[in-house]
């Protein structure tokens, strides 16, 4: 059987058994439509953040991305996983104690209003669109490389299932379907991790591989024959302050992300909020320590396999070819040589998209078909369980919030339900229309979100718990400055791709890129917060109780 | 709901955002320091086979980040119970 055929069988069993958990849950949850989600066990409401979390650019995209940048790969790496340490410590248990559903229902409670409430909303929309369209990318990636189609093609066939799967479970019991699609993620991560790290270095262990044998010294050596950046030096690819600068973005945004948080409501209690935070820390720690040596690993395969053979042995090799379908690899023999040049330089004869590095390592490595398939179906698993989370935060942010707690306070559950479809459907128009033309990987897409989340929500959520002074003027200037300095940075950095201009607008803001500009917008943030809420009255008698009840600690008898 | 923060509440806060900030210091000290801005005298540093500071940006920090947030899951659990034996205690009294 074809790589393909096992492929197309294994991804139909594996949304087959969502689809069934989907509906399993759905029937056990009709009694208590709110409550349901409180009865969630943290170990597995652990895998359901882990899966809700770890994307398409997690799963697909990170370790290519770490391949391409080396040491500098790191952004992404201690990016997302120290952002959760924000997240536990500092938001999730008082947001759970605080207990409501969305976080626009947090913010607009807390700030007393409306406008706060409707920002919050806004500002949970831009991230999340920004967010899902690199789903759709992933997706998108994964439909065009085992159905040989056309990533067009494949970015829709991935919003009709993204679509169907976000209606299905969009109504609640998706905790359950993405605890499910935890394992089926990291077992599709793990073995292909495990044989490649056996057959480079004879140990089994990826996580312990990469430091244990040289191959990140033979990794380095080779780039550095061929005329690429040191692996292991550090600010080879980007410079020390974008480093910085993106790390810390990635991290207060990962912090604020509105899908992520939401889960801390499903569970019992604070102390349940905290342990289902560190489940999920280890499950989300297990990729993320692979996938660093996956990325090695892969890299130095590749250029192993492909860098300095004849070019038409290399066009022969069966996964070569069929990535060259999907365009996202691409060989040009730019000197006519007949000889594969993989450098840094000019002379550069391969066009690679890091996006396709995780999904091809099985392939380089001479896997079975059926790990291959494994992968793809991988992908998709991590996809689907964001892209999912995303819709439905999306969807609640415009009918419960906007529409139902601002606009039209006397809306039926049915009204709301039109309204939350409705935007589900634009929104997913919206996010295929840029997985179909993205600015950069799935990885770099998410990154904006990031920077979003950390400029608008991150701030406010933070000085709402523990700033007790803090006011709705404050809150609102805050968000808005943070938000739209970051959104018009971004466009400006990225003009090229987003408005077609031939030269960006900025090359960047003083040394920092569109990924990281999101520090300075949550920086303004705070500053702005601070002075305005200073010079405005402070907040009423029942937010400043509001408060001191989230902080006090909660007695479970 | 309560109207102010009793004493017993205050310094559970305190205990609380001590906790917090002590962890943060580390996670600081090992995300953004170790592995961004003391990478370059650290790289310098033999480590398994890598260098010091790539083993923290692409390891160690995660290994670091993990423990932080058991640490404080642990410590809280701890705290709590504390602060609950500190109330049984008063209603006894």
């Amino acid at each position: 059987m074809s790589v393909e055929a096992i492929t197309i069988i294994l991804v139909l069993i594996t949304f087959a058994v969502y689809t069934g958990i989907g509906w399993w849950s759905r029937v056990r949850d009709t009694s208590n439509f709110y409550v349901a989600g409180q009865g969630v066990p943290t170990v597995a409401n652990g895998a359901a953040i882990a899966a809700d979390w770890m994307s398409a650019a997690s799963f697909i995209s990170m370790a290519g991305l770490v391949a391409f940048l080396g040491y500098d790969g790191t952004i992404y790496l201690m990016g997302w996983t120290g952002g959760y340490v924000l997240l536990a410590l500092l938001l999730a248990p008082y947001l759970r104690k605080f207990g409501k559903f969305t976080v626009p229902d947090f913010i607009g409670d807390r700030f007393y209003s409306s406008s706060a409430r409707a920002v919050a909303a806004v500002a949970t929309i831009f991230i999340s669109l920004t967010y899902i369209s690199g789903q759709m990318r992933g997706v998108g990636i994964v439909f065009s490389r085992y159905l040989q189609v056309d990533i067009v093609v494949g970015v829709l066939i991935g919003m009709a299932i993204v679509g169907f799967f976000a209606l299905l479970g969009g109504m609640k019991g998706v905790t359950w379907t993405q605890a499910i699609q935890y394992f089926v993620i990291i077992i599709a991560f793990l073995i292909p991790a495990f044989a490649i790290s056996f057959q480079l270095t004879g140990n089994p262990i990826p996580q312990l591989a990469l430091t244990s044998s040289d191959i990140v010294d033979r990794l380095g050596q080779i780039q550095v024959d061929l005329g690429m950046t040191e692996y292991m030096v550090p600010f080879t690819d980007l410079s020390m302050i974008n480093v910085f600068m993106v790390t810390l973005a990635l991290m207060a945004g990962t912090a604020g992300l509105p899908h992520v948080i939401v889960r801390f409501y499903t569970v019992k209690s604070v102390r349940a909020a905290r342990w289902s935070a560190v489940w999920a820390i280890i499950f989300i720690g297990l990729l993320y320590l692979t996938a660093p040596a996956v990325g090695a690993f892969a890299k130095y395969n590749l250029i192993d396999t492909i860098a300095d053979q004849p070019l038409e042995e290399v066009q022969n090799i069966e996964w070569v070819s069929k990535w060259e379908t999907t365009g996202l690899l691409q060989l040009d023999d730019v000197n006519g040589d007949g000889v594969v040049n993989f450098t840094g330089g000019e002379d550069n004869e391969v066009s690679i998209d890091g996006d396709i590095i995780v999904l091809s390592t099985p392939e380089v490595a001479n896997l079975a078909p059926f790990i291959i398939a494994l992968v793809a179906a991988g992908g998709l698993a991590a996809a689907l369980s964001t892209a999912s989370g995303l819709l439905i935060t999306m969807t609640s942010a415009v009918s419960h919030d906007i529409y139902y707690r601002i606009f039209n306070k006397g809306a039926s559950e049915s009204q709301r339900l039109r309204v939350g479809r409705i935007t589900l459907l634009i929104a997913l128009g919206i996010a295929a229309y840029v997985g179909i033309n993205p600015p950069g990987f799935a990885g770099e897409v998410v990154a904006l979100a990031f920077g979003l989340g950390a400029a608008s929500l991150f701030p406010v959520i933070l000085l709402g718990i523990f700033d007790k002074r803090m006011n709705k003027e404050g809150a609102i200037a805050g968000i808005i400055t943070g938000l739209s300095f970051t959104l018009i940075m971004i466009g400006a950095i990225l003009s090229q791709s987003i408005i077609g201009t031939d030269e960006p607008i900025l090359d960047s803001f003083f040394g920092i890129n569109a990924q990281g500009v999101g520090v300075v917008g949550m920086v303004l943030n705070f500053v702005v917060s601070f002075i305005v809420s200073r010079m405005t009255p402070e907040p009423p008698k029942d937010i400043q109780e509001l408060i001191e009840n989230v902080r006090a600690p909660e007695i479970d008898e | 709901m309560i109207q102010t923060l009793n004493e017993k509440q205050k310094w559970y806060w305190k205990k609380n955002i001590q906790l917090i900030i002590g962890l943060l210091i580390v996670w600081f000290m090992v995300g953004l320091g170790a592995g961004v801005l003391f990478a370059e005298p650290l790289s310098n540093v033999q480590f398994l086979n890598v260098s010091l500071s790539f083993w923290f940006a692409h390891q160690g920090s995660i290994l670091v980040f993990i423990i932080l947030i058991l640490t404080y899951a642990i410590r809280m659990d701890k705290l709590d119970k504390q602060y609950k034996e500190m109330v049984k205690n008063e209603n006894e009294a």
